[in-house]
């Protein structure tokens, strides 16, 4: 009788499949780039992934979930357990310097680091991620999606997102 | 996922607490949504039609606590619950009425978040300490906007003014329901869990007043001597349950799709 080869799925394994796992608003990003994810446990054939919500109300959370699990299923897991995890809470300000490049790539301002109050921190003049003036207004507090606002630029004449310091 | 609730603090009442918070998001992201496409400008349609989707997220954050409790799942609260037995204040149950009464309710509303949140963030329950600090971040947003439309309406022109004098005449007696006090809070306050609402009106209204006073709005509050005199009826029921005619076609909206096919997903 032949035995049944039992591969063995690494930590590392899984948190490269999770590295490619999109934000479906901001697809430049991974869920790893958004540091969303908290925790891998890995045991045996059971995956335990740790996730923290951006904004509590994001639709794309269940979305999310599910991709979680569909990958780590695919990659060999027979269980994946996601869990939500509140606390600590969530803030931009553990976004690294290399996703923030990406947004700008993306024509996304990136957040502003958090000071002590929400409107301290968004004191400081937001540079436009096209051509980088910092010539530009706030449009709306509010924009297509839970965590970005609208700006204009006044120096290229256009419209850019910021993604919400949080 | 069960939760233990720390001995000392009253499971019922703190279910109580998680409900009536829950409720009141629930059913104010539920008239901030009827804005979708009516607002009078286009930044407002979306301010509001975001500010709708954070509060049923928060709503869902404290559901989901109650559920972790023993209690029903977010899905019945929200989608199977007899309209009766819903304990939102009426305040956030009224018809969204004129936008200068939709802009004010939202301030009193989110000073109310503010001074519940960070009371709630030293909570002896953990699971709600951890919940107010992540939604007081988002809410921080919500404020920001809503103070700052009461402030530039109350002080635009004679039109702008008046609407928000009249919204403020309606609008503050019903705020003042938000700090309704629950069945058993005396022992969640002595437990920890919170500081209680009389002590969040008292600290509502020394945010409150200054900011309507700065936007020309006048409200019965009297100050002398550092003691406040509220010269208003809080409109108060909502918290046992009894409710208003206009929660009822508002709970029926909000179910019609859920109903048609119960537990089903798209
Ligand atoms: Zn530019």
């Amino acid at each position: 009788m032949e035995s049944v080869e039992v591969q063995q799925i690494t930590l590392t394994d899984a948190w490269q499949a999770l590295s490619e796992i999109s934000d479906p608003e901001i697809p430049v990003l991974s869920l790893v780039d958004l540091k969303i994810i908290r925790d891998v446990r890995v045991e045996g054939a059971t995956a335990t992934v740790e996730l923290t919500p951006t904004f509590l109300g994001c639709p794309a959370l269940d979305y999310m979930k599910n991709e979680i699990r569909e990958k780590l299923l695919a990659l060999g897991f027979q269980t994946v357990n996601v869990e939500l995890k509140l606390s600590p809470a969530w803030s931009t300000d553990l976004l690294g310097e290399e996703a923030r490049e990406k947004l700008r790539v993306f024509g996304i301002a990136p957040p502003e680091k958090r000071a002590a109050t929400l409107a301290e921190s968004l004191k400081k003049p937001v540079v436009c991620p096209y051509c980088r003036s910092s010539e530009t207004r706030l449009e709306s507090s509010f924009g297509p999606t839970l965590c970005k606002q609208i700006y204009y630029c006044e120096h290229c004449r256009q419209s850019f997102e910021r993604f919400k310091t949080l | 996922m069960a939760l233990e609730v720390p001995a000392g603090i009253p499971k019922e009442a703190l279910q109580r607490l998680l409900v009536a918070l829950a409720d009141d998001e629930l059913i104010l992201g539920h008239r901030d949504s009827e804005w979708t496409g009516h607002a009078p400008i286009l930044e407002e349609d979306i301010a509001f039609s975001n500010i709708a989707q954070d509060e049923i997220g928060h709503a869902l954050v404290w559901y989901t606590i109650n559920e972790q409790l023993g209690g029903k799942s977010p899905d019945w609260m929200g989608f199977e619950r007899d309209w009766k037995q819903f304990t939102c204040c009426h305040f956030t149950a009224f018809p969204k009425g004129d936008f200068g009464y939709t802009v004010l309710r939202q301030y009193l509303f989110d000073v109310a978040e503010q001074v519940r949140l960070k009371n709630l963030a030293s909570s002896s329950f953990t699971p709600m300490k951890e919940a107010a600090e992540k939604i007081l971040l988002e809410e921080g947003y919500h404020l920001m906007h809503s103070q700052s439309l009461v402030e530039r309406l109350g002080n635009a022109t004679e039109e702008s003014h008046k609407r928000m004098q009249a919204a403020a005449e309606i609008a503050f007696p019903q705020a003042l329901g938000m700090f309704e006090v629950l069945t058993g809070e005396e022992d969640l306050v002595n437990a920890g869990a919170f500081s209680g609402n009389t002590v969040l009106k008292t600290e509502w209204v020394e945010i409150v007043a200054p900011v309507l006073a700065s936007a020309s709005l006048r409200i019965p509050v009297e100050k002398e001597n550092g003691e406040i005199t509220l010269n208003a009826k809080p409109d108060e029921g909502g918290r046992k349950g009894w409710q208003k005619e206009h929660l009822k076609r508002l709970v029926h909206d909000m179910q019609t799709v859920y109903k048609m096919s119960p537990g089903g997903s798209w």
